[in-house]
């Protein structure tokens, strides 16, 4: 049966991926594209072994190493033991079950979501799941991507599908224009700090207006990716010319004449004239201003010409307390202007802020300038890709030169699964999308802001505002 | 998957919001390639000094609450990280519910998985619920997944609660997704085919 009434991006990819549906169940939907990595994959291949079962689409399947992965030099060993293991146990299960791997010494290799796009794998109109919430990135290029436990990489390694309710639609229209010195990063955390840490909870959000147009594929892939901080369940800009202009030519992209025919099919994955929203939020992009956040979730966030807000102005009971025990972590004090925290380290990378545009906003802020005799800074590049882009273009060397460390590939001290840890107590200005305790390593205060922002923090040696930079 | 009908267990209040998965398994603990073992490192951050003995002033650690299975919580539980880990960690400590008036989506669908039960209620009974438990040093409860019903033994507390029949089913019967839909793979191949 046809239906002709207007339906908005979300309904568009779900409908053509529907497999089977019966009323009161969940839909067994479609996937596209399932990434994995060695972290939430073991006891889902070990569950196809025990039941017989084989990898129903190794095609559709691509397999990268990044969550334990050292940053030093790789020719070194990794020195933890359980670590090792989870990466060979990757290399192992790719072997057997016939999956394409980029292992840590894949000269291609890196984060999940960033090589992803960058290899051509992630298009418009895709269904894309991965073992990590951060999946929502790929929404970014107008698909339905999101993040599933270990138990539904198991369901889709076995059926290459996933049994799904299909989650509420959320406008989130953010029109108007950035100001100078005003990132992604700051449109999402301004966002997040507007709609809460669980605002978007049950929803796909699309993010529309003015603002979103005019952002290229890194900044939009910055803002999808950190819509599961807000509790939605996917992110998506509907596909543009930026998006085709992203893609061609990548290596596992459509190429010449079926490039030209997927344009065309691509062209109409965006919201009807007329179709409806469950929920509409509007942001002006010209009230959003350069933030960092100062407690222990993303939606504890003020700008940065602000002070740390008192536990005794919020909301409610749970609300006051949950903010003192944040300021009790964080060791701050309400009052205290955010401009005056000092910081001890910076961490740039991570899936929200590690790709070439990144590198190069955080550049062109320490040329010609040192790190803060109190900081220690390190930049991990997204991808090999993007780090060997960054040293073709020579931006490595700025970085050295100011004194930053320059790593190795993978995920890193987002979340410290590899030797990358702060030490309890240490203060970081992140471009990684959680403070949550102990994210960065057991006691240490993360706070989260946009490159620029990290590396003006890294030469002052506390937070500034780039806007005065 | 161990079939969940009826759960008699005390309750843990954790009165805390935004409880993120982080915090229910922190990281260090993620590298491990089986599904169980979990349990001794669940909010390890919170349960443990850093010389590995306990926090006395965490609730979980008081001696009434050490045999809880049921565990009371604020909004968005379960947030951040999909790491199912974090339901493997509670599966294996003991709990086998979960109270909380609302909870992260991918962490509500990964316990459905493992036979934990995440159960929704309004905000006023989760904080009639706590106080009930601090009062009475770890409130007894009965879960009664198939008339979808939480009460106490003198059925002071009688709370209805609302579940999707698909999952309750799956629940009831300890059943497997992936068998359920590979008897759906006539569809699954007929649309890999129109889809080339």
């Amino acid at each position: 049966m046809v239906n002709n009434n207007p339906k908005t991006l979300l309904d568009k990819i779900w409908e053509s991926h529907v497999v089977y549906e019966e009323e009161s169940q969940p839909s067994i939907l479609y996937v596209d594209l399932h990434l994995i990595h060695e972290v939430t994959t073991p006891q889902a291949f070990e569950g196809l072994r025990l039941a017989g079962r084989k990898v129903r689409r190794p095609d559709l399947t691509v397999a990268t190493a990044d969550h334990n992965t050292p940053t030093w030099d790789r020719a070194k060993p990794i020195t933890d033991p359980i670590s090792k293991q989870q990466l060979t146990t990757l290399s192992e299960n790719c072997k057997e079950f016939g999956i394409t791997l980029y292992d840590m010494n894949h000269p291609l290799q890196g984060i999940v979501h960033v090589i992803g796009p960058e290899q051509g794998y992630t298009r418009p109109g895709m269904v894309i799941v991965c073992g990590d919430s951060h999946t929502s990135t790929h929404g970014a290029f107008g698909s339905l991507a999101f993040g599933i436990g270990t138990s539904e990489v198991e369901h889709v390694l076995a059926t290459q599908t996933l049994r799904q309710f299909k989650p509420k639609s959320m406008e989130i229209r953010v029109d108007g224009s950035l100001g100078f010195g005003v990132t992604a990063k700051d449109v999402i955390l301004g966002i997040i700090g507007k709609i809460g840490v669980a605002g978007a909870t049950g929803y796909a959000v699309e993010y529309t207006g003015e603002v979103i147009r005019s952002l290229s594929m890194e900044s939009r892939m910055t803002i999808c990716n950190m819509s599961i901080e807000a509790g939605g369940r996917a992110g998506m800009v509907a596909p543009d010319k930026t998006t085709f202009q992203y893609i061609e030519g990548r290596t596992n992209a459509p190429k010449g004449e079926e490039f030209d025919k997927s344009i065309e099919k691509w062209s109409s994955l965006n919201t009807d004239v007329g179709a409806e929203y469950d929920k509409l939020v509007c942001v002006s992009g010209d009230d959003i201003e350069p933030y960092v956040t100062w407690g222990t979730n993303p939606g504890m966030v003020v700008p940065v010409t602000e002070v740390i807000p008192d536990p005794e102005f919020f909301d409610n009971l749970q609300e006051k307390e949950s903010a003192a025990r944040a300021l009790k972590y964080m060791g701050l004090k309400s009052g205290t202007p955010i401009s005056e925290i000092a910081i001890d380290r910076v961490f740039i990378g991570s899936c929200t802020n590690s790709r070439i545009e990144d590198l190069e906003a955080a550049a062109l802020i320490i040329q010609g300038r040192r790190v803060n005799a109190n900081v220690s800074a390190m930049v991990v590049p997204g991808s090999y890709a993007v780090k060997k882009e960054a040293e073709n273009l020579g931006i490595d060397k700025i970085f050295k030169d100011a004194g930053f460390d320059w790593r190795e590939a993978g995920c890193s001290m987002c979340l410290g699964m590899n030797p990358d840890i702060l030490d309890p107590g240490e203060r970081c200005a992140s471009t990684s999308n959680r403070n949550f305790e102990g994210r960065q390593g057991k006691g240490g205060r993360t706070h989260l802001v946009s490159p620029q922002m990290a590396a003006a923090a890294a030469i002052a040696g506390h937070f500034v505002d780039v806007r005065d930079w | 998957m161990e079939p969940f009908k009826i759960l008699k267990g005390k309750t843990v209040p954790l009165d805390r919001v935004n409880i993120d998965t982080d915090q229910i398994i922190p990281k260090q603990f993620l590298k491990r390639i089986e599904r169980t073992g979990f349990g001794e490192f669940l909010f390890n951050d919170w349960r443990f000094n850093n010389d590995g003995s306990l926090k006395k002033d965490f609730i979980l650690n008081k001696d009434i609450y050490r045999s809880s299975s049921i565990l009371l919580t604020g909004d968005n539980f379960g947030s951040g990280s999909s790491r199912e880990h974090a339901a493997w960690a509670l599966y294996d400590y003991g709990f086998r519910s979960i109270l909380a008036p609302s909870f992260a989506d991918i962490f509500y669908n990964n316990c459905f998985q493992n036979g934990l039960l995440p159960i929704i209620l309004p905000k006023e009974k989760i904080i009639d619920l706590i106080d009930e438990s601090i009062n009475n040093d770890g409130l007894e409860l009965t879960i009664d997944l198939e008339s979808q019903v939480i009460f106490n033994i003198n059925l002071e507390i009688n709370i209805k609660f609302d579940i999707d029949p698909y999952r309750k089913y799956c629940m009831l019967n300890g059943l497997d997704n992936i068998g359920l839909t590979l008897q759906h793979i006539d569809k699954i191949e007929k649309f890999e085919k129109l889809k080339n």
